[in-house]
């Protein structure tokens, strides 16, 4: 699949995508199930252009099993079955007729662990290029990149050194160069900064708020107050655990100064006091 | 210990078995220290010289044969005696040139055959779950194929290729090696690839590379050194077969070669059957020439596993 550079910059545009409407990722998960057990019932997320949508919920809550949807990774775990839809521009991306490798072409993602291959800084973030076949300049692509995950100065002398010798944070940065080299429309990130000190963990957060100008971002977090420093909305998840299953929902979603502040819900409410006192 | 001994621990230095004691801290020092009074250092002392001593007795076999080696294959080690073509009988000097070219054309042939095949068989083996069925008897072959007699090895590529193609040729030894060769360097290439970190494999497919890409440029790199050790493991161990050369590739006095170029398709000597042929002779110099030619296969061998060695060490994640 060779791409030119314009085409490339630019994501898919569907006439049948809700005109005037900035909703890029519009989530709904009736069910979800890893072979018999149901691990997410119930979410409906809309994720809105050029915001930061956080996802907050107690462990076990489907966080991460919902971000997953998103770009399809969930099409990794064996046993992975999906009521809903999950719409992308208009598109459902679980259509069969949808190739899950374009869709994550688009929506980029960030994991956990820092997790760089086993080659130079240089290559990795040239990694989504050498993928999409990139035929414009490698070199100049590299460097935006490297300067828009705030790392560009750090390892402008040392390109060609192994991405493995870098400290953690500098790894998770240079996981989002890679991750926006190939300028995806969307950014997931599934607790980006749970490895990391919490110096590396603010410069990630500043990094999160520049790069919202330029891309949709949806993230993890188990830290409330990084949600509520960055995330314009907040969605609160929690898990059900009656009749002995542990299902994630979702309780409440919206602002996040809403969420934070002035809670609908009582979940919500004994969720982020008892984090907060 | 009653509170008495902490109002006066100098009257207490001492327990009732003469060792210093310390009330404050509760604990006997001299007990931590080694000595063989106590069973428990007497059995670990005991134990250390019986693992020393049978390391010794696994190390003697190999030591003696590479002295042996050393010794009556050293003399007739030469420039000529592995650039010369073998000695008529009773005939002085000569050497085993065609013999080192012969095992060095078949062992790369055997390579190029058994490495492609078993490197992307390995790919699918570490793609594919680990309890789909036919994956599992994939691995299941592999596995007995280690341990396949390698004399069968060469009966097999007797009946497949020198029966079909009318004569015994240096590609009918190629293909008995590659037999061999196959099951190793299948098992260790999918472990190899297995051991790449799942992180590394998600972060590709994350990026939206697809099964193909993340192969090719994720977990092929990643894995190369590993690949490459069991690569080089298979070649010593191709390079050091006997049997299945007997029935396939036989023996020749002469080089390799025809017309300027090298011939597969006619009788090719090997260092191995070389020495299982020079070493049953009633001649002094074929006899030393044996054992020069098996100090050489011990170099080559060795200088392989030594590089094998070294390529899984370079550890890259």
């Amino acid at each position: 699949m060779k791409r030119d550079q314009d085409s490339f910059q630019n994501p898919p545009t569907c006439a049948s995508g809700p005109a005037g409407d900035s909703v890029v990722i519009d989530c709904h998960i009736e069910e979800l199930y890893y072979g018999t057990f149901k691990a997410v019932r119930d979410t409906k997320i809309p994720v809105k252009s050029n915001e930061i949508t956080a996802l907050i919920g107690p462990s076990g809550c489907g966080k991460s099993t919902v971000l997953r949807c998103f770009n399809r990774m969930n099409d990794l775990v064996r046993g992975f079955r999906f009521r809903g839809h999950v719409r992308y521009r208009g598109m459902n991306i679980y259509e069969p007729t949808i190739d899950p490798v374009a869709v994550r072409r688009y929506i980029g993602m960030v994991f956990q662990q820092p997790n760089p291959f086993a080659t130079s800084i240089y290559n990795n973030v040239a990694f989504g290029l050498r993928l999409n076949q990139y035929r414009g300049d490698h070199h100049s692509r590299v460097e935006e990149a490297l300067k828009s995950a705030a790392l560009w100065n750090e390892v402008k002398d040392k390109l060609h050194e192994s991405g493995l010798s870098l400290s953690g944070g500098q790894q998770q940065r240079l996981c989002i160069a890679r991750a926006v080299a190939t300028q995806p429309e969307v950014l997931l990130m599934d607790e980006p900064c749970s490895a990391l000190d919490p110096i590396a963990t603010r410069h990630i957060e500043d990094l999160m708020k520049d790069l919202k100008a330029r891309y949709t971002i949806a993230i993890v977090t188990h830290n409330l107050q990084q949600a509520q420093r960055v995330a314009d909305k907040t969605a609160f998840l929690y898990v059900d655990t009656s009749g002995g299953a542990r299902t994630g929902f979702l309780v409440e979603f919206g602002d996040s100064r809403q969420i934070f502040n002035d809670p609908r819900e009582k979940h919500t409410r004994d969720y982020i006091r008892g984090e907060f006192s | 210990m009653s509170s008495g001994d902490l109002a006066h621990p100098q009257e207490f230095g001492r327990n009732s078995r003469g060792i210093r004691f310390d009330p404050f801290r509760g604990v006997d020092f001299p007990e931590l220290e080694k000595s063989l009074m106590r069973p428990r250092t007497l059995t670990s002392l005991l134990l250390s010289a019986l693992v020393t001593a049978m390391c010794l007795l696994a190390l003697i076999p190999l030591f003696s044969v590479v002295w042996m080696l050393l010794w009556r294959g050293g003399r007739k080690l030469s420039l000529a005696s592995i650039t010369q073509l073998p000695p008529a009988p009773l005939e002085t000097g000569g050497g085993f040139g065609n013999a080192i070219v012969g095992t060095l054309i078949m062992v790369a042939l055997a390579t190029l055959i058994s490495a492609p095949v078993a490197i992307l068989c390995a790919v699918y083996l570490s793609q594919t779950e680990k309890d789909n069925r036919f994956a599992q008897g994939v691995r299941f072959a592999a596995k007995v194929l280690t341990g396949f007699p390698s004399i069968l090895a060469g009966v097999f590529a007797y009946g497949a290729v020198v029966m079909l193609t009318g004569g015994f040729s240096a590609i009918a030894g190629s293909i008995a090696l590659s037999i061999l060769m196959l099951p190793t360097i299948l098992l260790t290439a999918e472990d190899a690839i297995r051991m790449v970190p799942s992180k590394m494999v998600e972060a590709a497919i994350g990026m939206g590379a697809t099964r193909t890409q993340t192969v090719r440029l994720v977990l092929l790199p990643t894995a190369l050194p590993g690949i490459l050790t069991g690569l080089m493991l298979a070649i010593a161990r191709g390079a050091g077969e006997t049997a299945p050369l007997l029935f396939t590739a036989l023996f020749s006095n002469y080089w390799p070669m025809r017309g300027g170029h090298f011939d597969l398709m006619s009788p090719t000597a090997s260092m191995a059957v070389l020495i299982y042929n020079f070493a049953s002779l009633p001649f002094d110099n074929q006899i030393e020439m044996a054992w020069a030619a098996a100090l050489v296969l011990v170099l080559i061998v060795l200088v392989t596993n030594i590089i094998g060695q070294s390529l899984s060490r370079r550890q890259i994640y």
